[in-house]
């Protein structure tokens, strides 16, 4: 059946949009842009912040338009935007947000960048109009990853969308009522002590400074100027199609070069690329996966990569525990690396060693603490910080990103294949596995390396690819809401995949909670994880060392020191184990 | 930070009233905002929403621990804190006010060391401040379970406590 067509005006412009359509969107499709705050599009449309109200010809009130369908009623009506009732409401309305708002933006880590501050800049608010009772709430800093300090929050409640709609987690929400309303999990906990994933998405739909990472910049300034310790970074494939953001480069460009420049001058002794961990966890979790398929091992293999996701299984599906890669994720391997092969090939001991992962990834600052992940007997990886925090170092530094030139990766732990780089997307961990095990099981070079069958953002994805004579049934899933709905399909019998990869984010981890945050406009109206998942492909495609197992360092690693993958060593080096957490 | 009273009653939940919940979820589980009618039955089972209450309710709803709670405690309706074996309700209508409500409660609660709408850790007194009890003549007016307490002076209220201790 086709759509009925309603016509309206919207500020004297007539508009014809299909039954059913919000006056927001309406709005935009004749080009008016109607400011927001608690509106998010796909998960978080609740009228509840008031910012968004327009006057419309014969209501008795304001209506918030982010919710107000344009239906049969509404044809032939006029709609204004911009009136000077909409334009003191709105101004009113953020003014009484402010009133209990904690206004040290000098301080705020989301100065500039907050889309409060941004309000209160267009709709001429004065902050300190209504002085009362404000709220007193102490910063939660309970965990290894996030802040939450209500004083600047909003109660816009995106964030509670984003752990539920994404990731089905629901760990936090609205506490209380009126007044007295606050984010915050059940009985008061703190964040540690739920089944949070860690996934940082609250943090990148959060308008204000309400929710950021913790930050551990000071901790990297500190290991650089100890001249007793060499010290090494290595940076995540998704953050260089991210940094660009934070110095004004348009989404989806690649600052490769420039981020590695950035860091030497820094004063890091080696800059190292994950994605040369990456190509080793394709030859590891590649071998894995033939290991359970010939021998009747536990299927389907699920990735290890993501940390959230692991964290997920543990506390919501313990009983995929089994199916777990035991392969780390490509972060715990680079810093294994390095403080085991590495570490003897310079000679030092790998106390004297500090590896500072660059990820797009909260979650990663949570898993270098995990049990087990200490090939050397201390942590793997020492310090791990965010694309935001990277670019906080930069701008600290004084260096002028834009003007730098490019550089390449240090040798030998900075050579990657494609194969490593598009594990930063949603399909680019088994994209790059297929590349590897089909010419394993076929020993032919695969014709096609653009698999594109497990490319795109969408959810789920699907494929089958025949390999040595099988066929090989794979998934794959980004976003927890979406990898509860396969697991659930495998664990009811209704799915027989032998092979399913999971990003904790939608998208993966192009659009990680550690990565660039971008405004709910932006969010609202661009495909922001495509965009920087399309750099990362692009990249892929203009390389010639596109597969994991042709990587020379990779080749050079099991010859000299592992041995062949999987093996005796490689597993006390590069693979971890898994527990059992509680489901609060 | 919290304005919400957690208990530290330890909960005495029987296998019976288990049952009885059960009973009611498998109703409330294929109702349209299932969740209110779940909470108004487990409350009446249990008297309160204790965390051992509210987890089976998240379970059995298909929905978080923090989703149940966050309803719990929008509504006044549902409380988080059992009632004491002695169950201290005063007066604060507005006659039982002006003649000093609010000092008895204050008494009450540095005795018991617990805020209104609390519970004693041993689950022995709980405290409410209640609306207007229709007794005015008698302000300042409270009432311990069944026994009202008429006229009351701020020094009187150790030794009643200790009748009950």
């Amino acid at each position: 059946m086709e759509t009925k067509m309603i016509n309206v005006k919207i500020n004297g412009k007539p508009v014809s949009v299909p039954k059913g359509t919000t006056i927001l969107d309406a709005a935009r499709q004749a080009g008016i842009k109607i400011p927001t705050l608690c509106y998010l599009r796909d998960i978080n449309a609740i009228g509840a912040c008031r910012v968004c109200v327009v006057e419309v010809q014969g209501a008795r009130s304001l209506v918030a338009s982010c919710v107000f369908p344009i239906d049969e009623s509404m044809e032939g009506k006029e709609i204004y935007t911009n009136s000077p009732k909409v334009l003191e409401s709105r101004k009113t309305t953020v003014e009484l947000i402010l009133s209990d708002h904690n206004k040290n933006c000098l301080s705020c880590v989301r100065n500039l960048n907050c889309e409060l501050q941004t309000l209160s800049n267009e709709l001429g608010c004065n902050a300190a109009n209504y002085t009362g009772a404000m709220n007193s709430y102490k910063p939660d800093v309970s965990t290894a990853y996030l802040v939450r300090d209500n004083s600047k929050c909003v109660l816009c409640r995106r964030c509670v969308a984003a752990c539920k709609q994404y990731q089905a987690v629901a760990v936090i929400g609205p506490n209380a009522r009126g007044f007295d309303t606050h984010i915050g999990c059940a009985f008061e906990s703190d964040l540690n002590n739920v089944s949070c994933v860690a996934c940082g998405q609250c943090i990148n739909v959060c308008p204000t400074g309400a929710l950021r990472e913790k930050d551990d910049t000071d901790e990297v300034l500190a290991a650089i100027a100890d001249k007793s310790k060499y010290v090494i970074a290595a940076t995540a494939p998704s953050v260089r199609v991210g940094l660009g953001e934070e110095f004004g480069y348009p989404i989806g460009t690649n600052v490769e070069g420039k981020m590695v420049t950035a860091l030497k001058m820094m004063g890091f002794d080696d800059v190292f690329d994950v994605n040369m961990t990456a190509d080793l966890t394709i030859l590891e979790e590649g071998t894995e996966l033939l290991n359970r398929l010939s021998n009747n091992g536990k299927l389907p293999m699920l990735t290890s990569c993501s940390p959230a996701w692991i964290k997920f299984v543990e506390h919501y599906y313990p009983e995929f525990i089994p199916n777990l890669s035991s392969c780390k994720s490509p972060q715990q391997m680079m810093g294994a690396v390095c403080k085991t092969y590495y570490a003897e090939k310079l000679g030092k001991d790998p106390k004297d060693i500090v590896v500072v992962s660059v990820m797009p990834c909260t979650a990663k600052k949570f898993e270098k603490g995990r049990d087990d992940q200490s090939a050397a007997g201390i942590p793997d990886i020492d310090i791990a910080i965010t694309t935001r925090e990277l670019a906080r170092l930069i701008r600290k530094q004084g260096i002028d990103f834009r003007s730098l030139p490019d550089s390449q990766f240090d040798a030998p732990l900075g050579i990657a294949s494609g194969a490593g780089l598009i594990f930063g997307a949603t399909g680019g961990v088994m994209e790059a596995a297929i590349r590897t095990v089909y010419e394993i099981l076929e020993r032919k070079p695969l014709e096609d390396l653009d698999l594109v069958a497990v490319r795109g953002t969408k959810g789920i994805k699907e494929a089958s690819v025949n390999m040595g004579g099988k066929e090989i049934k794979v998934a794959v899933a980004s976003g927890l809401a979406n990898a509860k709905e396969l697991l659930e399909k495998v664990k009811n019998g209704e799915a027989d995949y032998h092979f399913i990869e999971i990003m904790s984010c939608p998208g993966g981890c192009v659009n990680g909670g550690g990565q660039p945050i971008r405004t709910a406009d932006e969010r609202n109206n661009l495909d922001i994880k495509a965009l920087r998942a399309k750099a990362i492909y692009d990249t892929d495609k203009a390389m010639s060392l596109r597969k994991s197992h042709e990587n020379p360092v990779v080749k050079e690693l099991y010859e000299s020191y592992f041995g062949k993958p999987n093996s005796h060593k490689a597993h006390e080096i590069l693979h971890t184990k898994y527990v059992k957490r509680d489901n609060y | 930070m919290s304005k919400i009273k957690l208990t530290k009653v330890p909960f005495k939940g029987t296998a019976e009233q288990e049952a009885q919940l059960m009973e009611k979820l498998a109703v409330c589980k294929n109702m349209k905002g299932g969740l209110m009618p779940a909470l108004q039955s487990a409350q009446e089972i249990y008297g309160y929403l204790p965390i051992e209450v509210q987890r089976i309710i998240a379970k059995e709803m298909g929905v978080s621990l923090e989703e149940v709670f966050g309803v719990a405690t929008f509504y006044s309706q549902f409380t988080l804190n059992p009632q004491g074996k002695y169950q201290i309700s005063i007066c604060m209508g507005t006659a039982c006010y002006v003649k000093g409500a609010g000092e008895l409660v204050d008494k009450c609660k540095e005795i018991l060391k617990i805020d209104a709408g609390e519970c004693t850790e041993d689950g022995k007194f709980s405290l409410v401040a209640t609306r207007c009890i229709g007794c005015c003549g008698l302000a300042p007016v409270a009432t311990i379970n069944e026994h009202v307490y008429g006229k009351l002076a701020v020094s009187q209220i150790p030794d009643i406590l200790k009748n009950y201790q």
